[in-house]
């Protein structure tokens, strides 16, 4: 961007989202809260786990990709929320793995 | 060294760059009491288990705290326009439908407790309690932040023309949104069907 | 400079002053909260190294009994918590404080409140910890602090836990604060492959902190809620796992030794090359390395805990990445050998701290790699050998290069050089004292020296005896050659040799400003075409490649006739203003801290609202004129060239 612009010229770039858009984006998370609760109510069998992983994740990618805007702004605060994120899943996963394989090496 | 992004050498404004370095090291903070209550979800030294958890009740507050992502959002969007009035009413909105959550938080530990899960009673009881506690306090300082965005917009502090403050403090609010969409399959949901059958 | 709260009468007013105790208190000057911190972490090295003399006396001579066990185990704990936290750390800071913005080309931290915030939280913390000795004992868990028996009261490990959590705290605040400084306040033409090694290692340094700090975080609540509140999380009676604390502490505690040592790898990157009068070998390289070192260095953390409860896979695993880790360390090394390699070197005594480092460090990096290997490490575990490995890298290591450091640009700071004789006697005492104190722990070590231990057991023969009375008497030296340092650095204070802007013939841009530097530090901001910029600005190449100078006269940030604040008058350089509001803050932390504690809601509630006050009266406070909070400045802010005040 040139040397000249603003912050707020600079969110006009990536057209702006407008305040229908953001209801929009919220009813969606609505529907897919009550599709998460359901699973509470109904026998989804063996599918139910993996499908409230999957709607947990969409939910965060809209509410992070929308309401904080990371889809228009920059690049940057993309890699930043990402590192930190990909950091916790890692090593805490294999924190765990470790925490639950010892577990198991003591019981058997 | 100007405020304005112009002058900074990626472009970006450095409160808000700054915001987003920290919300970044605040997934290692939520990950490891999560990761924690993992590892102790069916840890209950004989106390109450997940089976105590009230899914329709939490069900509720838990989608008061994802629509209070909408109406920040819409506070941002009317400052941006510089519409202020409209601004303090979203804020408002926001900060009550956060302060709806955590009374229903409130009220869920004072269940809980009744029910003979205190916070010593075993490593589920306590990583659950600060797992759910921090985050608690995640959104009593959002509240606060709130309130102090609205007050100020009403002194001047903050002009019409300053919609990065407002936007600032929704990044802090939406990220606390997140973490509970996070926690809310992850320590609710899905122990629920897997822990209880 | 900023002169502006005169112009605006009937407003709330920002102090300013330029002199005396509340200039101290108030400033958010990057120079000074450097100072603050150098001088600070000096005091607190004082008391860690009264109590090394305690540890050392009582370890002279085998069933002794000078200290009884309770008090021995408080004085290393305290020992270990003051060296890592109060003194490695913070004096890696004062660097950053310092050196930061003067070697980007700014005129001072992206917040400077938030920079003397840190510095009051680091300052505050470290009195709260040694308060421990007044209230009932200080911590005596070690300062890795393992559950179950850091949550029993018997072991005064709340102060830990709630005195290193507040540490934490300016650690990641001044993280994020030299992330978006680094980032987005480079002089104009300052690309990352310009900056300098030093400023790239103060980022990667900062990244660690950054994911590292919250994690002990929540570490050190699970401790304190488990030891003063009745948690569960590390109670085998009730099915809690004690390792899970070990894990999550060395989760933090590896990526925490490259927090020490990256700092001053950075300093020795720049001492290097300009001693040597050559360009550093494999710029590419070392920042690569550098970078990949932070980011292995999370993966490997597990090797603390080979002898604790793992099964052979993760033992496998971390012992692999672990010696994975060794490889970009020896690149490193190797580019600091090419880097002198051929070239002019000049003895001086920064320059002898910098080989000093190499060397000492080399010794132990190689120690390390023998803990990786999982059957050596059962032997070694727990043992003086241990102890050997990390004094050779943090005091062989970090501390050569922060002391390097502090030779090399005490003229920048002061405007004198240091002694140079007396210098060449600190360093030499130094490395004899040194290596005579920790050489010989690798041998009692694998002799089997436990370490931990109030009493030298006889049973372990007279070799491993005499090797603690060595190391004693090693210590003595120490002391001796910290007392020529200290001297050095007071005498040369007032009475030091006039440096001017450039008396290494140096290379970065900090050597272009004045020494000490202004207040504003540049009249104007110098503008970047090379790496080494002032280097190019100083010479230029002949046909064989060799230096030539350049005519006198383009190298300095050449002041204007009017005087110094000339241009300053002209372009109206706004600096930030001074604040209490940091400091005042800061304060509610102290009833806080002690609050959680003793378990004392008043205090808690007391401390939490005076740092909600202090907050407030922060972001009331207006901000420096131009600033976008200026009603004057309307309608289009950011048209305006405002100074940022966080
Ligand atoms: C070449 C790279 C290195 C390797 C392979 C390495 C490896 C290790 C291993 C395996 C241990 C555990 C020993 C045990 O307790 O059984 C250890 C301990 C330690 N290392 Fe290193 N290390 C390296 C570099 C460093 C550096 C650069 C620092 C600090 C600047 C450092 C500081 C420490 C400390 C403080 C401990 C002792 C922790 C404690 O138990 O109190 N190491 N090292
Ligand atoms: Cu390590």
């Amino acid at each position: 961007m040139s040397a000249t612009e603003t912050p707020q010229q600079e969110a006009e770039h990536g057209h702006h989202p407008t305040a229908r858009d953001y209801v929009n984006i919220a009813v969606i998370l609505g529907i897919l809260t009550a599709l998460e609760v359901s699973t509470y109510f109904f026998e989804f069998g063996p599918l139910g786990v993996p499908m409230l992983i999957v709607l947990m994740v969409i939910k965060f990618l809209l509410v992070v990709g929308w309401f904080m805007h990371l889809r228009f702004d920059t690049k940057v605060f993309s890699r930043l929320m990402y590192t930190g994120l990909a950091f916790a899943l890692v090593l805490y996963s294999i924190t765990l793995a470790a925490l639950y394989l010892d577990n198991f090496s003591a019981m058997t | 060294m100007a405020a304005g992004a112009h002058e900074t050498s990626l472009g970006i404004d450095h409160r808000k760059l700054g915001m987003w370095t920290f919300l970044g090291s605040e997934f290692l903070f939520f990950g490891a009491f999560l990761a924690t209550f993992l590892l102790y979800v069916q840890t209950t030294a004989g106390g109450p288990g997940v089976e105590i958890f009230d899914i329709p009740f939490t069900s509720i507050s838990s989608f008061v705290l994802l629509m209070s992502s909408l109406t920040m959002v819409l506070a941002h969007n009317a400052h941006t326009q510089g519409d202020l009035r409209r601004m303090r009413m979203w804020i408002l909105a926001t900060a009550g439908q956060g302060a709806v959550f955590l009374g229903g938080q409130v009220f869920e530990f004072n269940v809980f407790v009744r029910e003979g899960l205190t916070f010593g009673t075993s490593p589920f009881a306590t990583s659950f309690y600060v797992l759910t506690g921090f985050h608690g306090a995640h959104v009593f300082i959002g509240i606060l932040l709130l309130l102090t965005l609205y007050t100020f917009s009403l002194t001047g502090k903050v002009k019409p023309n300053q919609p990065l403050k407002t936007e600032m403090i929704g990044l802090y609010w939406h990220f606390v949104d997140i973490v509970w969409v996070v926690l809310f399959t992850v320590v609710y949901l899905i122990p629920e069907l897997t822990v209880l059958d | 400079m900023s002169s502006t709260t005169a112009t605006r009468p009937g407003r709330y007013q920002r102090p300013n002053p330029r002199e005396g105790f509340i200039s101290w208190i108030t400033t958010t000057d990057h120079k000074r909260i450097g100072l603050m911190y150098f001088w600070t972490v000096l005091v607190f090295f004082f008391f860690g190294g009264v109590q090394s003399a305690l540890i050392r006396t009582q370890l002279a001579q085998a069933e002794q009994s000078v200290l009884t066990e309770e008090i021995y185990n408080q004085v290393f704990t305290m020992h270990g918590i003051t060296m890592v936290f109060l003194v490695v750390m913070p004096f890696a800071a004062a660097f950053f404080n310092y050196l930061i913005p003067l070697m980007i080309g700014a005129r001072d931290v992206a917040f400077p409140r938030l920079n003397a915030f840190s510095y009051w939280v680091f300052l505050f913390a470290g009195i709260f910890l040694y308060s421990s000795f007044l209230l009932g004992g200080a911590p005596n868990g070690s300062w890795v602090g393992y559950a179950p028996l850091s949550t029993d009261a018997v072991s005064n490990m709340g102060f830990y836990a709630i005195g290193i959590n507040a540490l934490g705290i300016s650690s990641l605040a001044a993280s994020i604060n030299f992330i978006v400084t680094i980032l987005n306040m480079r002089a104009p033409g300052m690309t990352f492959m310009r900056m300098p090694v030093f400023i790239w290692m103060a980022l990667v340094t900062s990244f660690l902190l950054l994911f590292a700090v919250p994690i002990i975080s929540t570490a050190l609540f699970m401790l304190m809620f488990d030891g003063v509140y009745g948690g569960q999380f590390f109670e085998p009676a009730t099915g809690g796992d004690p390792i899970l604390y070990q894990h999550l502490f060395w989760l933090f505690g590896h990526p925490e030794v490259y927090i020490m040592i990256l700092p001053t790898m950075g300093i020795i990157s720049e001492t290097l090359p300009v001693f040597s009068r050559k360009p550093l070998f494999g710029y590419a390289a070392v920042v690569f390395a550098g970078a990949a070192i932070g980011f292995i260095g999370f993966g490997v953390w597990a090797h603390h805990m080979f002898t604790s409860a793992m099964g052979p896979v993760a033992r496998s695993a971390f012992a692999l990445a672990t010696m994975f880790i060794a490889v970009p360390t020896g690149i490193k090394i190797f580019n600091w050998v090419f880097t002198m390699w051929g070239g002019k070197l000049r003895f001086t005594t920064s320059m002898l701290f910098s080989i000093g480092f190499v060397s000492m460090f080399t010794i132990g990096g190689l120690s390390g790699v023998t803990h990786a290997i999982v059957p050596h490490n059962a032997q070694q575990h727990d043992t003086y050998y241990v102890v050997a490995h990390f004094h050779y890298v943090l005091f062989g290591g970090a501390l050569f290069g922060l002391i390097a450091g502090v030779y090399f640009w005490f003229p920048k700071v002061t405007g004198r050089l240091m002694n140079e004789t007396l210098g060449k006697w600190h360093f030499w005492t130094w490395l004899l004292g040194f290596n005579l104190t920790f050489g010989p722990m690798h041998m009692s070590g694998l002799l089997g020296q436990p370490r931990r231990t109030a009493v030298l057991p006889a049973e372990l023969g007279p070799t491993v005896e005499l090797y603690n009375l060595l190391s004693g008497v090693g210590l003595i030296i120490l002391f001796g050659s910290a007392l020529v340092f200290l001297y050095n650095l007071l005498a040369s204070t007032k009475k030091g040799e006039l440096a001017g802007e450039d008396p290494w013939d140096a290379r970065t841009l900090e050597w272009l400003t004045t020494s000490p530097p202004k207040a504003h530090n540049w009249d104007k901001i110098p503008t970047v075409t090379h790496r080494d910029e002032f280097w190019h600005r100083k010479y230029a190449e002949d046909e064989a490649g060799r230096p030539v100078a350049v005519p006198a006269g383009a190298a300095e940030d050449v002041g204007d006739p009017r005087g110094d604040n000339a241009e300053a008058l002209d372009e109206h350089i706004h600096m930030p203003d001074a604040s209490y509001w940091p400091f005042v803050m800061v304060l509610g932390l102290v009833p806080l801290m002690y609050g959680l504690n003793f378990a004392s809601a008043p205090l808690i509630a007391i401390g939490l609202l005076w740092a909600i006050i202090g907050m407030y009266g922060w972001i009331i406070e207006p901000l420096a004129e131009g600033d976008d909070d200026d009603p004057l400045d309307a309608p289009n802010p950011s048209a305006t060239t405002g100074a940022v005040t966080y």
